[in-house]
């Protein structure tokens, strides 16, 4: 009995923190998807692209994988803008986001993860840090900081663009503008620069959100496909665009997971969000903070 | 004689906002009613609420005798009820003529349990497109139309359906004083062939000369029904459009 | 019949297509001949749903790798079962989770639907990774008999017999679909979901079909897969290859008849195949993609598309 009290108590924690390290790679989905409407099924390809920037820099340069992040951040912020305009430009414009521009993004996506193939083969790399390895020991139980970091630059990233999202004049256009692009036009902002800017902030992130995925574990090319049933249970689960429900949704199905993992083997833990998402859009589909 | 429309404490909420309010309602067949209201009163939420698009929390809407409730829209377009929406709504894809075989193939087809030959068909949707106007673009598409050729394709296509009721849901809006006339015109010649009308507008013009009675929604409740005459000459009424 | 020429006509198009491969008498021909026509009967299948009501299905793999799966277990079970039983068990349980799927999902937005989809790859991926019998993430050997029954030669020129039949059969399925009242419902769905509705069509029901029809024809093709490559492992059968292709294809070719997924399958398939033994294997998966992101961009109406714009 002692024995999986501890088990689950580890099991709970270490999917807490998983949980918080999810929210960094659903924050950008939650942008776009939540706030500008844009079904942007290629995020988790951006994230992986950051995190190979990160092994780059990492083992070619000796630079800790957080910090390369923060510097080509300004990259992957452009890089958003300048997908938003192809994506304006050939589908929202046009009015066919659905069809053409869904397949758009996961186009994307395929050419991100046969391109990352080519250049990087399908071995599984990784990064080295001081906090890789080691854990905070507290009286009940340790903390691995390979954990603790992530959830850390994760947490920093959300209360960071909330207070953004919420105080500043650009933040509020940015979460009005898929409600209401008349009154925003009244206001003279132009919608699209508004939703251009908030699209390359959603791609940014994924900067921060691929550096701390090779923190947590080794990556490989194909890896972001089983972020895309992470990310959308995530967001779905939170009611999309609110940043408090999308955490909360995100820790939930880390303990989850980390739970499956514990109890059922971590071949299981895939499975989880899908069933997470299916029966929430089944059940709840604006999401456990929906109206 | 029983109504053919008949509206029975409907009610609908949406979270803590109460759209529609105890709304009794009735029309008789081959009646045209007249449903006025300002912006956001719950007009296009009533005509919602009895053809289906949304499901009403309270009250009931019964049609033809038969109870609605539950039932979804195209279970209640097959009974007879059909609506043209505000802002037309046309299948971008097929041709004008396409565009009313859809209700044929669907309403009327599944209505009387038997499929009309091809050539019966294509044969209905030019002569329906020809009562509008539209016969000589029967094969075009709904991007080649003007403004008011797709308020009448629209009100064509609901006519496809052959109903024993049409909701037109402000079917003249944007529409110049001349072209007003034409679709009022169309549609009492429709009234004439024993369709009951309800029009929902803000023209008021087109609602005095098309009405032989007319209702009045002001937030989400019934203020007034009657003789047109008399109700735009009620006090409570014209305080709600013209403010105390 | 009204499709009744039709199909003779596409008959004798495989007849003729089956005469040549075994007239040039090179399992070469066959090999590649066998990929282009699962891509057709691939495409097809995608887009009676994609192409025709405007749903996004990106669970390519999760249906095909039922098909595939349902004849290791079916081989494994019953070896003598003669493949065609095991392409309509496949293709049943194929359609049964598409109408699954879809039940739970087809009432929101079609971007939902979308999204269930792809998760439905990994889950399905995950649960056959986790399942021994079928050899779990090592993989399944199938036993491929030497000669082909009842028409002789190698066991590859029959495969492509049966993919052959098989896509005849998605083909006049989809045009006979196209010129049905179902089809006119299904292109009411894509234009209007609400107007259709309106209109007196049963929208949830004609999607239910059309994913149940869609998924169907994706199991079918995946159903002779193991007795193609002898050896099947999650990774390969759930390669995001399938995926892109079925998807790439119709859109490349046009989305708008049953002749864009042809289209599309034929040159992409053969433009794939001209690179792998050219330039390198890398590459050609590349290919799909690009063109298709490029087709999207450029020209949405796909390579059919630009032909009837002209004749309208």
């Amino acid at each position: 009995m002692d024995v999986s009290l501890d088990l689950l108590m580890n099991a709970v924690i270490s999917g807490l923190l998983l949980g918080g390290f999810y929210a960094a790679v659903s924050i950008g989905v939650a942008i776009s998807f939540g706030m500008l409407d844009i079904v942007n099924i290629a995020h988790p390809a951006f994230i992986l692209l950051g995190s190979y920037v990160a092994y780059i820099a990492n083992t070619m340069l000796g630079i800790d994988p957080i910090l390369a992040a923060v510097i080509v951040l300004p990259a992957f912020y452009l890089l958003g803008m300048a997908v938003y305009q192809v994506y304006y430009v050939a589908f929202e414009r046009r009015d066919d986001q659905s069809l053409r521009g869904l397949s758009f993004f996961f186009g994307l996506l395929f050419i991100a993860e046969v391109g990352l193939i080519l250049v990087f083969g399908v071995d599984y790399r990784s990064v080295s840090a001081r906090y890789i390895g080691p854990s905070l020991q507290l009286v009940l139980f340790d903390l691995p900081w390979r954990l603790l970091v992530p959830f850390l630059v994760s947490m920093v990233m959300a209360v960071g663009l909330q207070v953004f999202l919420s105080r500043s004049f650009l933040g509020r256009a940015i979460q009005a503008v898929a409600q209401d692009q008349l009154a925003l036009q009244l206001m003279a902002a132009n919608p699209v620069k508004i939703k251009r800017i908030a699209f390359g902030l959603s791609i940014a992130t994924a900067s921060l959100a691929g550096a701390c995925l090779i923190i947590i574990q080794p990556v490989e090319p194909s890896i972001g496909r089983e972020y895309i049933g992470r990310v959308f249970a995530i967001c779905v689960l939170g009611g999309l665009g609110s940043f408090p429900g999308m955490i909360i949704a995100a820790m939930t199905l880390g303990i989850v997971e980390s739970l499956t993992s514990t109890f059922f083997g971590p071949s299981w833990a895939p499975a989880v969000a899908f069933g997470v998402l299916l029966v929430t859009l089944a059940v709840r589909p604006s999401g456990i903070l929906g109206r | 004689m029983t109504a053919l429309l008949h509206i029975e404490g409907l009610g609908k909420r949406f979270g803590g906002f109460v759209a529609l309010d105890g709304i009794e309602l009735e029309v008789q067949d081959g009646e045209r009613l007249g449903l006025i209201g300002p912006n956001g009163s719950g007009k296009s939420t009533l005509v919602n609420c009895i053809c289906g698009t949304l499901q009403n929390e309270q009250g009931s809407v019964r049609f033809a005798g038969e109870k609605l409730d539950g039932l979804l829209a195209h279970e209640r377009t097959r009974r007879g009820l059909a609506r043209s929406f505000q802002l037309p709504r046309p299948f971008a894809s097929l041709s004008l003529a396409e565009n009313l075989r859809i209700p044929i193939l669907y309403a009327v087809n599944a209505r009387n349990a038997g499929a009309l030959p091809t050539a019966a068909i294509d044969a209905r949707c030019r002569g329906l497109l020809g009562e509008v106007g539209l016969a000589e673009k029967a094969d075009r598409l709904p991007r080649d139309l003007t403004q008011i050729e797709m308020r009448k394709l629209e009100l064509a296509r609901a006519m496809a359906a052959e109903p024993k009721l049409l909701i037109a849901d402000e079917a003249m809006a944007g529409l110049s004083h001349t072209e007003v006339d034409e679709i009022i015109a169309l549609l009492i010649r429709l009234n004439g062939q024993g369709v009951t009308v309800i029009m929902i507008e803000h023209i008021m013009r087109a609602v005095m000369e098309f009405s032989q009675r007319l209702a009045v929604l002001v937030a989400g409740k019934k203020i007034a029904d009657g003789a047109p005459k008399d109700v735009v000459r009620d006090a409570e009424v014209v305080r709600a459009y013209l403010g105390e | 019949m009204r499709g009744t020429p039709f199909i003779l006509i596409l008959i004798a198009v495989a007849g003729v297509v089956f005469g040549l491969a075994r007239w040039l008498d090179n399992s070469y021909a066959f090999f590649v001949g066998y990929v282009v026509v699962q891509y057709i009967v691939l495409g097809t299948a995608w887009n009676i749903l994609g192409g025709y009501t405007g749903y996004v299905n990106f669970g390519i793999t999760a249906f095909f790798a039922i098909g595939a799966y349902s004849s290791v277990v079916l081989h494994k079970l019953v070896p003598t079962l003669p493949l065609p039983a095991m392409i309509v068990v496949g293709g049943v349980m194929a359609g049964i989770v598409g109408v699954g799927t879809g039940y739970l999902t087809l009432r929101l937005r079609g971007v939902y639907f979308s999204i269930a989809t792809l998760a439905l790859a990994v889950v399905v991926q995950t649960l056959i990774t986790n399942w021994d019998f079928v050899g779990g993430a090592r993989g399944a050997y199938v036993l491929r008999p030497r000669t082909a029954p009842l028409i002789g030669g190698g066991y590859i020129d029959y495969l492509f017999l049966i993919m052959l039949g098989l896509c005849v059969a998605a083909l006049a399925t989809a045009r006979a679909i196209e010129r049905s009242s179902l089809g006119f419902g299904f292109a009411a769905i894509r234009d209007d979901e609400a107007a259709a509705e309106a209109s007196g069509v049963p929208t949830l029901r004609l999607k239910l079909i059309a994913t149940g029809l869609s998924g169907g024809f994706m199991g079918m093709a995946g159903a002779p897969l193991p007795f193609y490559v002898t050896y099947l492992d999650p990774a390969s059968g759930f390669s995001l290859n399938y995926a892109v292709n079925a998807i790439a294809m119709p859109l490349i070719g046009g989305t708008s008849s049953w002749l864009g997924p042809v289209v599309g399958a034929v040159l992409v398939g053969g433009l794939q195949e001209y690179l792998r033994v050219t330039i390198s294997s890398a590459v050609n998966v590349l290919v799909a993609g690009v063109l298709m992101v490029m087709f999207v961009i450029i020209a949405p109406q796909g390579i059919v598309g630009l032909f009837q714009r002209k004749r309208r």
